[in-house]
């Protein structure tokens, strides 16, 4: 097994259990490279199927393309989508600093939706080499009341056990990717040939290395145009891959506190 | 643009994890070593450069890796972190334990999975609480490699003696705990020295630098020729298909193969291998996550084994294990966990606490609770029989978890063995070895094992015994000789031969056999065993490295050589229940090894079951016994 089985195998092993253990449950898909790579992973787990519903928090400030590939895949891929909405950011914190402020609206969007469906699990396609606050998490990660992550109280994790509380007002964030890094994705994406969204690719000497809302998410100057291409580009590159997420340089700790409140 | 080739298919990185005493260098280490080689992302440099600023510091390489707000206001790393890394070809996760005490449980988090330790002791204060306590933990999650980081070294002024003096404390540690450091590297973390390149102030060290240590960490071996474990993780109904899924932890399954499955013993055979977006498979091994259907369609539950027939799990409703304890609060006896082995949960109540590590000098002592976040040897009552493994390092075998009422992890529990259960004798608590069976198969070369030989009186079990024996002996195993008349003669010489004196004749051969085969040896047992009974007692008495040697010698031939005596005596009515002629013998029906003496001569017989053995026992060989 190379690299990319034991990723793949780690991973379904993962899905497998959020499945087992947590009713009802659901995966997060935001229509980027991550959650399109999980869906495909829970193909596999699930032998062709995706056994529950995909949620899409939506900031209604997407890329075009980005819909138009929801509602292609959700049909081909036979998938039961849910939908939500996030609320205006004039009822956000005021006192995150203006980007981070746009991101939070995701993620009351996402608490709203969480206890909409009474939901027990949440799976989420988070990496621990994206961002240092998300390198702190769990792969079973629990949320306490008012979706609260207690990063200084978090449950011991080892040999492949997993936390699954059973409380009321308690969820589980689910993170079957947390091992993989960037190019990984981008190699399972090569192997296994998932489709994506075109906005990853070079137009005009530009392209997304991440998405976000379009307001604050910015390309990077590439002229990767194909999925090797992107590949050979992160071999060589040192620049980190929310670099064109604005709310990751506001402050220090900008990206904790919206993760401490339950975003991604 | 060119044509990219499709990258190339890449080893797994191997996970190491860095242990030691807070404020001991960790994270100055890790951050020091990715800069040395080469190894930052620019955002990264650029940050810890200016974090260092904004708190009047030079650079500071743990900022690194505190990346959080809170931990820098606390100047302690809260949990651990992994941070990929090459060397060469071959890619590295390192993984950050903190060093603050209340944080164990986050320490195993991060290190249960690595490969090799970088146990990073202050060569001024040398071994403290937490070096202690961390090199107890690296023991009982069975991390096998420990490269001893000797940091600040400058402030001696990279002293020789003081650098050896210190050595030999920390070796004296670890000598204690039965690990066997892989190098010790005396070193600055802060000024580089002996990190990616060799010190200029230390011209009396020798050894590898902090790079070349890791380097040279051999990789994870394969669990793949290891007899089948397949826990079950979960059944599915797809169409009109049931599916079992669940990863392989060792060995492997084709299409065809018979499995038995769980405690309850049912035998199928694997059907199909299913999968989605991949060629067809007929075979899968350890670490894949698998969907088979069987044959005939039997409903496993979540947590049974499937496993080979001939190479089963241990089965035991009384389980010695090693703990670590995670909670806060005390264990005493009569508590009550769920037991997590594999997919499989068990309900287990704290029988006894058979003794406790005190960490100031990690000796075992008996004790009526186990202290928060201590260390301890425990008997578990499970509520049902089941079926396990012992912990061997390296392998997913044995890894127990106790969980609470609200599945929340409360200790690790690496399996040591079947606990006595025999009635009234509950208060003896055999204790475990103090070196472990992989140390002593490391050190002599080969594993322990019982080849127990049954056969008629007069097959020539003793004859082909000595032989092997002298065999295996000239290429240098451990081997002894346990034979019926060599027994009788001595520990034995109490016993007639009734059926409860032959039946006790037989259980301590196999007692005194698994001690032997437990200090490393390789016992020969010669013994008639006349019942399928006896030798079943033997097989659980020994456990898994138990070999069943059938000497299939025609009764006509043994009576013919004869070269006691007995069957002559016997016929002529001056032995009573002989074997053979007024006693049964219940031949072996499934043998692991049947030897024919009729056919050939006596060297080719004996070249035979030596050759046999010396497979069997090899280090990497798949049959593995209970483990100490």
């Amino acid at each position: 097994m190379d690299d990319l089985d034991q990723l793949e195998a780690q991973s379904i092993f993962i899905l497998r259990e959020a499945y087992r253990k947590l009713k009802p449950l659901a995966m997060l898909w935001s229509l980027g490279k991550d959650s399109n790579v999980m869906l495909w992973l829970a193909r596999k787990a699930f032998l062709g199927r995706v056994p529950f519903p995909v949620m899409h928090v939506d900031t209604g400030k997407k890329f075009p393309e980005m819909y138009k590939f929801r509602d292609e895949y959700t049909k081909k891929w036979n998938l039961e989508l849910l939908l939500g909405d996030c609320p205006p950011v004039e009822e956000i914190d005021p006192t995150l600093p203006p980007a981070a402020r746009s991101a939070a609206r995701k993620t009351a969007g996402l608490a709203a939706m969480i206890d909409k469906y009474k939901l027990a699990g949440v799976i989420a396609g988070i990496r621990r080499d994206e961002q240092a606050t998300r390198a702190k998490e769990r792969v079973f990660s629990p949320r306490g009341s008012g979706h609260k992550w207690d990063v200084r109280n978090q449950p011991p994790e080892f040999w492949d056990q997993y936390a699954t509380p059973h409380e009321a007002g308690v969820h589980v964030r689910v993170h079957p990717l947390l091992s993989w890094r960037e190019i990984d994705i981008w190699r399972y994406i090569e192997r296994e040939g998932i489709p994506l969204v075109d906005l990853y690719f070079s137009k005009e000497g530009k392209r997304y290395r991440s998405l976000g809302d379009q307001d604050i998410t910015s390309p990077i100057e590439s002229d990767a145009s194909t999925v090797a291409e992107v590949i050979a580009e992160l071999e060589t590159s040192r620049t980190s891959e929310r670099a064109g997420r604005a709310m990751d340089h506001e402050s220090e700790d900008a990206f904790e506190r919206l993760r401490v409140a339950g975003y991604l | 643009m060119n044509t990219i080739p499709t990258p190339a298919p890449q080893d797994a990185a191997t996970p190491i994890v860095i242990v030691g005493h807070v404020d001991h260098g960790k994270s100055t280490l890790i951050g020091r070593l990715l800069y040395d080689t080469d190894s930052l992302p620019e955002g990264r440099v650029a940050q810890i450069i200016e974090s260092s600023k904004k708190r009047g510091l030079t650079v500071e390489w743990s900022f690194l890796l505190d990346s959080l707000q809170i931990e820098r206001d606390q100047g302690v790393t809260v949990d651990s972190t992994r941070i990929p890394f090459k060397l060469g070809n071959r890619q590295f996760v390192i993984v950050d334990a903190p060093g603050h005490r209340q944080f164990l449980r986050n320490m195993i988090t991060g290190a249960a999975d690595a490969e090799a330790a970088v146990l990073v002791v202050d060569a001024n204060e040398g071994a403290q609480e937490q070096t202690r306590r961390h090199a107890m933990l690296l023991r009982l999650i069975g991390i096998r490699h420990v490269i001893v980081f000797m940091n600040k070294v400058d402030i001696f002024n990279y002293d020789q003696k003081k650098v050896e003096a210190a050595e030999r404390d920390i070796t004296k540690l670890l000598h204690q705990l039965e690990i066997e450091p892989t190098v010790f590297v005396p070193a600055s973390a802060r000024e580089g020295d002996n990190m990616a390149s060799r010190s200029d102030k230390m011209p009396w060290y020798k050894g590898p630098t902090l790079t070349e240590a890791l380097a040279a960490v051999p990789a994870p071996s394969s669990r793949a020729d290891l007899p089948l474990r397949l826990p079950v993780q979960d059944v599915y109904r797809f169409d009109t298909k049931r599916i079992v899924v669940g990863r392989i932890e060792r060995g492997r399954i084709r299409v065809g193969d018979e499995v038995v499955i769980g405690v309850h013993g049912a035998k199928a055979r694997i059907a199909s291998i299913e999968s989605w977006h991949t060629a067809p498979q007929v075979a899968a091994i350890a670490g894949q996550s698998v969907a088979v259907t069987l044959e005939p369609d039997v409903i496993p539950d979540r947590g049974d084994f499937l496993f080979p027939a001939n190479h089963a799990p241990l089965r035991a409703a009384r389980i010695r294990t090693r703990l670590f304890w995670l909670r806060q609060e005390p264990l005493r006896v009569g508590e009550s966990f769920r037991l997590r082995l594999a997919t499989a949960e068990h309900q287990v109540t704290v029988a006894a606490i058979d003794s406790v590590v005190r960490l100031e000098d990690l000796t075992e002592h008996p004790a009526e609770e186990v202290p928060p976040e201590g260390f301890a040897e425990i008997t578990l009552a499970v509520s049902e029989t089941m079926l396990f493994d012992p912990f061997v390092p390296g392998t997913a075998d044995g890894r127990g978890v106790l969980v609470d009422r609200n599945q929340q992890i409360v200790g690790g529990a690496p399996l040591i063995g079947v606990a006595e259960s025999v009635a009234g004798r509950n208060a003896i608590h055999p204790t475990g070895s103090a070196v472990s069976l992989w140390d002593r198969a490391q050190a002599k070369g080969h594993r322990g094992g019982v080849f127990w030989m049954t056969g008629l009186p007069g097959a020539g079990k003793s004859t082909l015994a000595r032989e092997a024996e002298n065999r295996l002996f000239a290429r240098g195993i451990d081997v002894s000789v346990l034979d019926g008349d060599t027994l009788r003669a001595g520990l034995c010489s109490d016993l007639g031969f009734s059926e409860a004196d032959r039946r006790e004749n037989v259980r301590r051969a196999a007692a005194v056999a698994r001690i032997l085969a437990e200090s490393g040896q390789v016992v020969i047992v010669a013994l008639i065993s006349p019942t399928v009974a006896d030798r079943e007692l033997a097989r659980q008495i020994v456990g898994e490295g138990f070999h069943e040697i059938f000497i299939d010698t025609p009764q006509a031939t043994c009576e013919q050589r004869d070269p006691k005596g007995l069957y002559a005596a016997a016929r002529a009515g001056k032995i009573e229940g002989f074997t053979g002629v007024d006693a049964p013998y219940e031949a072996p029906a499934k043998p692991d090894l049947r030897v024919g003496t009729t056919d050939a001569t006596r060297d080719e017989t004996a070249a035979r079951l030596a050759t046999y053995i010396t497979d069997a026992i090899r280090l990497d060989a798949a049959s593995r016994r209970q483990t100490s």
